[in-house]
């Protein structure tokens, strides 16, 4: 994974840190952005669930959940 | 705010879910709570009194506290988020709160803000309660209160809600609060639409023309009146004026913090990091899960038992007394037979709701529940399921009655239902009574493979039968059952915390009052309704058993133990002589392709109040006396009983595997089907819920049986 490219929130491996970028899911974006997850914040992976899905990040200084799916409209730059 | 004397003034808690919100709500109000429920929706609003004291007068003032649903922003996206917004927005001026109190997180106090700015810019009088600041100081942050509220413009009251700190000075403030003196955010900021004046520049009317969420249940009265005020923007352009103003929302907040919020050094660490690592290991996460979940399984399944005795054997003493100091007649019937009968199989449910909320309300309490979801979310979610399903599952094992009420803790609705739907097909322990008399009937006490038992093994294939069935039905209602909006996992993964054991004692008396008083009053109905059915005949009928086992025939018994044979023989004939024996006789055509004779079919029509009910039936009709201690007994004379016609036995194997298989799926118990009820608040469900499971019972028994045969 190159630095600065444009990649998925649900691409990230356990501890990487990225920059929020953009929504691909209007809808799902309004929700997302009310939980925090705002275009140039720092958001990191914290954990990935037993089986693989769901994850948890850390965005405006705590901890949320989202499915994979979910994660996969959210565009980041690894930071 | 202007207040009236002797006239309640009305309090609105608002804040994010884990905000403390509950814990202040009860500190509040204390015991002077009561829960009804919103109209249209399956959500409980919680209102409580509490008394304000002026300090300047010592005037003391009555105020009604509601407690909101908890909610990240005012623009709903699930209907329990379209309640605050409902009651804030509300064209009617007598029900709109006269001050709301917003709650925020401090020690999360960028996100908190967010909903809380909502509330400033609608213009409402409010203060802000600025809760958990132990948190904040253990994280090293340092607030500063007088800077937060002038920027504000609302008052800002810091409080500890899990020590009572701070209440007195929060109290004494909502008596004095008048509107914020200014808006967060100017709305006229939002530029970039094409058609600038469209755009309402007044925050009500804005939120209110931005609402695309209809609510599930159809009958949001209140949410089309205050739609109707306000011209509805289409979709697209409302959706980017929503994005807009989160973003202008938090530009201003972020803007803000870096003011009032400032560092005084390093926090100690996060225990939640280091828990987590733990609670959420590919390995150690399942066995914590597994480990927690046997306890509150042997809790449910065998703790509960000796107050459930308690409460069954105190209803006997009971009802011996009123059948000895009460005339024989058909008001005493109606009381032991009907309504005390009724009344103790509602009382024996409590231990059982007592004990899994105990379990529940710690879990959600500590934070670990958002992890229950956060481990079990894709294993349940093929099955159109939560995370937080295995918890009712795994109680139904016990009792599907305390299960479904434990559904609230899913907030997806079409996941919720799923799992209400599903959860009585685990076999529960009054299925135990039924599966062990007929497996003694008709399984061999045999040893297989040197170390099974055969009918150890038939208990244990019916229980997983109920988990495998649960699973697939689950399956099934995925596709059928549609939802109406978006559904999100996006969730916040709650600090550990240590379990406030007042609020875990409010939920468990909350639960309880909810079932004692909403389901109760379904089941008493039935359990008359079905004492009815079984004690009245048509014509003379009952009056003909009575003369032939009368005074008389009494009387010419010789030993007493003739006696007792006679009166068993009159109840027997009786029940078969009543309405409710009538109905089984006419199910017999209907049943007869399962392998049931008419018996078999009086016992369906009376263990519909609960499927225990089928041994005490059985006793009567083969006039063993119901004691439930008679179990060999009432085993001989089924396993002697014959077909009058062909002289063959009743209890084939055919037959029993076709019963127990019956009794593994059909809905036969009342309890569950008015919880059912309460918890949907639509007839539907439950009458869906009958169908389906007695259309499966039936079709799985009528081939289990032409197998068999």
């Amino acid at each position: 994974m190159s630095k600065g490219n444009n990649i998925s929130l649900a691409e990230l491996k356990v501890g990487q840190k990225a920059i929020i970028k953009a929504f691909t899911d209007e809808e799902m974006s309004l929700k997302l952005l009310e939980m925090g997850c705002l275009p140039g914040e720092e958001v990191r992976v914290d954990r990935i669930a037993p089986l693989g899905d769901p994850i948890a990040i850390s965005v405006s200084g705590y901890v949320l959940s989202m499915r994979k799916d979910e994660a996969a409209t959210v565009l980041v730059t690894v930071k | 705010m202007t207040s009236v004397p002797g006239k309640p003034i009305k309090i609105a808690l608002l804040g994010n879910p884990n905000s403390g919100k509950s814990t202040l709500f009860n500190i509040l109000t204390g015991l002077n709570q009561k829960v009804a429920n919103f109209p249209g929706v399956t959500v409980d609003k919680k209102t409580g009194i509490t008394y304000l004291k002026d300090p300047l007068t010592s005037i003391q003032q009555e105020a009604e506290v509601l407690d909101l649903p908890g909610t990240y922003s005012l623009n709903p996206k699930s209907p329990d988020e379209l309640i605050p917004f409902q009651v804030l927005c509300t064209s009617e001026p007598q029900n709109r709160p006269d001050v709301t109190v917003v709650i925020v997180d401090g020690s999360n106090l960028k996100r908190s803000l967010f909903l809380c700015t909502q509330v400033i810019d609608l213009g409402l009088p409010m203060v802000l309660a600025l809760n958990m600041m132990d948190q904040v100081k253990a994280r090293g942050l340092r607030i500063n209160v007088d800077q937060l509220s002038e920027k504000l413009g609302v008052p800002v009251f810091p409080i500890n809600a899990r020590k009572k700190e701070g209440i007195e000075a929060l109290k004494a403030g909502l008596l004095t609060v008048g509107k914020p003196t200014k808006s967060f955010v100017n709305l006229s900021e939002l530029s970039s639409t094409p058609d600038e004046t469209s755009i309402p520049f007044d925050y009500k009317t804005f939120l209110l023309s931005n609402q695309s969420f209809s609510a599930e249940p159809t009958k949001t009265t209140g949410h089309k009146e205050v739609k109707t005020e306000a011209q509805v923007l289409s979709s697209s352009l409302s959706k980017r004026l929503q994005a807009q103003e989160t973003l202008l929302r938090y530009t201003e907040i972020g803007r803000m913090i870096d003011a009032v919020l400032s560092t005084t050094g390093t926090g100690r660490k996060s225990l939640t990091l280091l828990l987590d690592r733990l609670l959420t290991h590919r390995i150690w996460g399942f066995f914590f899960f597994a480990l927690i979940m046997l306890l509150l399984f042997q809790a449910i399944f065998s703790w509960s038992s000796y107050p459930m005795a308690l409460v069954e054997s105190g209803f006997r003493w009971l009802s011996n007394e009123i059948s000895l100091s009460l005339p024989d007649n058909v008001l005493r019937n109606l009381l032991v037979n009907g309504i005390l009968a009724g009344l103790s199989g509602i009382i024996v449910f409590v231990p059982q709701i007592a004990l899994l909320f105990l379990f529940i309300s710690i879990l959600e309490d500590t934070g670990y529940m958002a992890r229950v979801s956060f481990i079990m979310d894709k294993a349940m979610r093929r099955f159109g399921l939560n995370g937080k399903s295995v918890i009712p599952l795994i109680s139904g094992v016990a009792c599907a009655v305390p299960a479904i009420m434990s559904t609230r803790t899913i907030t997806n609705w079409k996941e919720r239902i799923i799992t209400i739907m599903v959860t009585p097909l685990m076999s529960c322990s009054a299925r135990i009574p039924v599966y062990t008399l007929l497996i003694s009937l008709v399984i061999p006490n045999h040893t297989v493979f040197g170390f099974l038992n055969l009918q150890g093994l038939m208990l244990m294939a019916l229980y997983l039968l109920g988990f495998i069935a649960a699973i697939l039905s689950a399956l099934v209602l995925k596709l059928l059952v549609n939802s109406k909006g978006k559904s999100y996992f996006i969730m916040e993964m709650p600090v550990y915390r240590m379990p406030r054991w007042s609020n875990i004692a409010f939920t468990i008396v909350e639960k309880v009052k909810i079932f004692l008083f909403d389901a109760g009053k379904v089941i008493i109905s039935i359990s008359i309704i079905l004492w009815l059915l079984s004690s009245y005949g048509p014509g003379h009928r009952m009056e003909d058993v009575e003369k032939k086992y009368g005074r008389a025939a009494l009387l010419n018994a010789p030993t007493p133990i003739q006696q007792q044979e006679n009166l068993h023989k009159a109840q027997s004939e009786k029940l078969s002589q009543s309405y409710a024996g009538l109905m089984g006789k006419h199910l017999e055509t209907l049943i007869r392709p399962l392998g049931f004779d008419w018996k078999i079919g009086i016992a369906l029509v009376t263990s519909f109040a609960a499927r225990e009910v089928f041994v005490g039936t059985m006793a009567t009709i083969y006039s063993v006396g119901d004691e439930a201690n008679n179990q060999s007994s009432i085993r001989e004379k089924m396993e002697s009983d014959v077909d009058p016609e062909t002289g063959a036995k009743v209890y084939t194997l055919a037959t029993g595997v076709s019963l127990m298989i019956f009794y593994a799926f059909a809905m036969q118990c009342m309890s569950t089907v008015s919880v059912v009820y309460r918890e949907t608040k639509r007839v539907k469900w439950p009458l869906i819920q009958i169908f389906y499971m007695s259309g499966l019972a039936y079709l799985s028994s009528l081939f289990i049986y032409n197998f068999l045969k």
